[in-house]
């Protein structure tokens, strides 16, 4: 295949793309055309999937774009400057970068180690997005944000000494009331939906099988994906028994399974999400504490939600992974609560440090509570960092004074 | 003898003062009798074996990481065989996965075929000796980071009859002592005191893997792994001081192939990959103890993984001469 120059794209070569993405795409060729092979795929792997974006990915796209758009030639060769210099490959300039854009990046990340300008792309890829917030800064929440995490389900005596992370953030309560907890938290959060309705803008993310909640809230559970996890791992199976099959095969192969492929046929937007996080995250089919975290990380890097409930569940015994991968079904899996605890420990720190990444960090709360039990820390403006209370309160009244 | 304290574990789990708790052997036997390095920057490739195939070869290698290709530098077994002329025997390295089985020995003209290390692979001879089996699974873990996929195995392969040959272990006694085993790790390090009995080897390499579960997204089996390669280490030098052959005349060195990524870096997740090439990724420690080597000193200038093959040179008398690193001058 000839290599083919942005300069010469053309609206006829994008007609494999979403009639959505296709749009946008069609009305910023001038702005795109400018831009240096080293970051423009990047740009198309986002926006090939716009039409199956949350809504505030689509208005990131979107501002982006706008702003590609606003600079002049010289304004676009000043910042891309860094990407300019960024030698590539004959191979990777010929490549089908316009209809493959991911595999084009997936190739271009190795190709950059190879060559050790790894560096070099991180330098510049931090100043363009540094430059890109200070021209078009992200819009602030509609409402502070409030992330909860709930760890330990299935433990009933712990000596381990939780939350070492977040405690320096927030109020140790060692007194919280734990009767009725899980159901308190979902009220709230469901009240949140309700107050400040938004799409895909409340969620509960549940690494076992979800509590009843508000059908305002976006979930993803892992015991609902079962059936899907259970279909991935069987197209696995068949895959990597093919003569010639390697990890970037199976990788590009993972990349193109749709919801379909896994019986999943809901909502195109948030059903693209979650094969995304079975095929994409690592760990996330066989450890539901990976599950949760990723789905956590990815759903506040993506839809930024102003509501976030994660409740972890004890996860399988490790065991081989070839026979953990096999495990279609949760039933007769040996279960390690106590690993589990350690896991969602830490998973909940990554939560809270993920929601910081937002815009609003500085208004926003999180509650980590540890389920049934008399243990929590509660982080936000109105909570004095490093300290501990003894106070008797429910998580309710605990989070009103949060929020 | 070389251990890499693989595969990749931050220094918030190990050094660091909250994670000194993992790490009870260094930190109270080894550390006081070693030179600590409290820099070494890994500035190649972030895979495991085209990382350890860079620390073998004193060279930052560029093999695909996912394939059974050897180093395209000489290794240090090459240069310590053909310098010195010692025998196969020699040399060896104890390595975790079929990944690693071409380590060995590169594919440089002036070195490569014959004059590299035997390689052997634990779990492979485990599942030829048993073929699996309930007994063995939690030994059999395979290839962390891509877990749908094992290489194919390549090169001079350490055959199970020569179990008996050159280990003097008959495939019962192996599987049997197998069972009583509770990680792949412990295998390798099992085969290299089997090693050490049965051939003494001047130069051995032993590759720890255990601690790369993290991929899998599990903090606890992160930090089961940190424990478990840490009592390890430990009883390997106590290996060293009681078998004849090693006592008072063998230098160890411990090091990770390289870190993982870190909490603040958003473009990863932190400890479960090391994806980013951010600095923590990059920045380990090096722990060099025995003959030749000053005691409870810490160097805190920065060096480079690549440095590690030069200062088996300068220690065993050969020239790597193709090597990008230099001599650590403090164990001259």
């Amino acid at each position: 295949m000839k290599s083919m120059p942005a300069i010469d794209l053309k609206p006829e070569q994008f007609s494999g793309y979403p009639p959505e993405a296709r749009k946008l795409v069609t009305n910023d060729l001038a702005a795109l055309q400018r831009l240096p092979l080293s970051f423009l795929p990047s740009l198309l792997r986002e926006v090939i999937d716009y039409d199956f974006k949350f809504p505030e990915e689509r208005k990131a796209i979107e501002r982006e774009l706008a702003n590609l758009n606003s600079l002049s030639p010289g304004q676009t060769k000043d910042w891309f400057q860094g990407f300019a210099q960024i030698r590539l490959s004959r191979q990777l300039e010929q490549f089908d970068w316009i209809n493959a854009p991911a595999q084009f990046v997936e190739q271009l990340s190795a190709y950059l180690w190879t060559t050790h300008q790894l560096d070099a792309f991180r330098v510049a890829a931090l100043a363009y997005a540094e430059r890109l917030r200070a021209a078009v800064p992200p819009e602030p929440p509609a409402t502070p944000r409030l992330g909860i995490t709930v760890i330990g389900q299935g433990v009933t005596t712990s000596d381990e000494s939780l939350f070492r992370k977040l405690r320096p953030h927030g109020v140790y309560y060692s007194r919280v009331q734990p009767e009725n907890g899980l159901k308190q938290l979902l009220d709230v959060v469901g009240a949140r939906a309700k107050e400040h309705p938004a799409v895909h803008g409340h969620w509960y993310i549940d690494g076992g099988q979800e509590a009843a909640h508000d059908p305002a809230l976006t979930c993803v559970s892992y015991h609902a994906l079962g059936p899907a996890r259970a279909a991935l791992s069987s197209k696995i199976r068949v895959e990597i028994e093919r003569p010639g099959m390697g990890p970037e095969t199976l990788r590009t192969l993972l990349a193109q399974m749709r919801p379909a492929d896994l019986g999943l046929e809901q909502s195109a937007v948030l059903d693209r999400f979650q094969v995304k996080l079975l095929t994409e995250g690592s760990g996330t089919q066989i450890f539901s504490t990976t599950f949760a975290q990723w789905a956590a990380r990815e759903s506040l890097r993506r839809a930024q939600p102003l509501t976030l409930l994660v409740r972890f569940a004890p996860r399988q015994r490790q065991k081989p992974m070839n026979e953990m991968l096999s495990a279609g079904t949760d039933s007769r899996v040996e279960l390690d609560p106590m690993g589990s605890l350690v896991d969602a420990d830490m998973g909940a720190y990554y939560n809270w440090l993920n929601q910081q990444r937002l815009t609003g960090a500085e208004q926003s709360s999180f509650l980590v509570w540890f389920e049934n039990h008399r243990e929590a820390v509660a982080i936000g403006p109105s909570m004095p960092r490093g300290t501990e209370s003894t106070a008797v309160v429910d998580l309710a009244k605990l989070l009103s004074w949060m929020t | 003898m070389v251990i890499t304290f693989g595969g990749g574990a931050r220094d918030q789990e190990t050094f660091a003062p909250e994670g000194q708790e993992n790490i009870p052997h260094l930190m109270r036997e080894l550390i006081p009798q070693s030179a600590f390095f409290t820099q070494v920057i890994n500035r190649g490739i972030l895979g495991h074996y085209v990382a350890t195939a860079s620390l073998a070869t004193g060279v930052y290698e560029t093999v695909n990481n996912f394939a059974s290709l050897p180093p395209e530098h000489p290794t240090a077994f090459e240069y310590f065989r053909k310098d010195l002329k010692r025998p196969a025997s020699d040399a060896w390295v104890v390595a975790p996965s079929n990944g690693f089985n071409r380590i060995g020995e590169s594919n440089n003209r002036s070195y490569g075929p014959g004059f590299g290390a035997g390689v052997i692979l634990p779990k492979h001879l485990l599942t030829a000796a048993t073929s699996g089996g309930a007994d063995y699974e939690h030994l059999l873990r395979d290839n962390y980071e891509t877990p749908f996929y094992t290489p194919e195995l390549g090169g001079r392969e350490f055959e199970l009859q020569q179990l008996h040959m050159l280990l003097k272990l008959s495939v019962d006694d192996f599987k049997k002592h197998a069972r009583t085993l509770s990680s792949p790790d412990e295998l390798s390090v099992y085969i290299t005191r089997q090693l050490m009995q049965q051939l003494a080897p001047s130069l051995l390499w032993i590759t720890l893997h255990d601690i790369d579960i993290a991929h899998a997204g599990a903090y606890s089996l992160y930090i089961e792994g940190i424990r478990r390669t840490d009592r390890l280490c430990g009883e390997l030098w106590k290996t060293i001081q009681t078998e004849p052959e090693y006592a008072g005349n063998t230098t160890l060195f411990i090091l990770p192939d390289f870190g993982r990524d870190s909490d603040d870096d958003s473009g990863g997740n932190g400890f479960q990959h090391h994806r980013t090439g951010d600095a923590l990724s990059r920045t380990t420690w090096m722990m060099a103890m025995g003959a030749g080597v000053r005691e409870g000193v810490v160097i805190d200038r920065a060096l480079e993984s690549t440095d590690l093959v030069p200062s088996i040179g300068s220690i065993l008398g050969f020239n790597a001469s193709l090597a990008q690193g230099k001599p650590i001058v403090e164990l001259a």
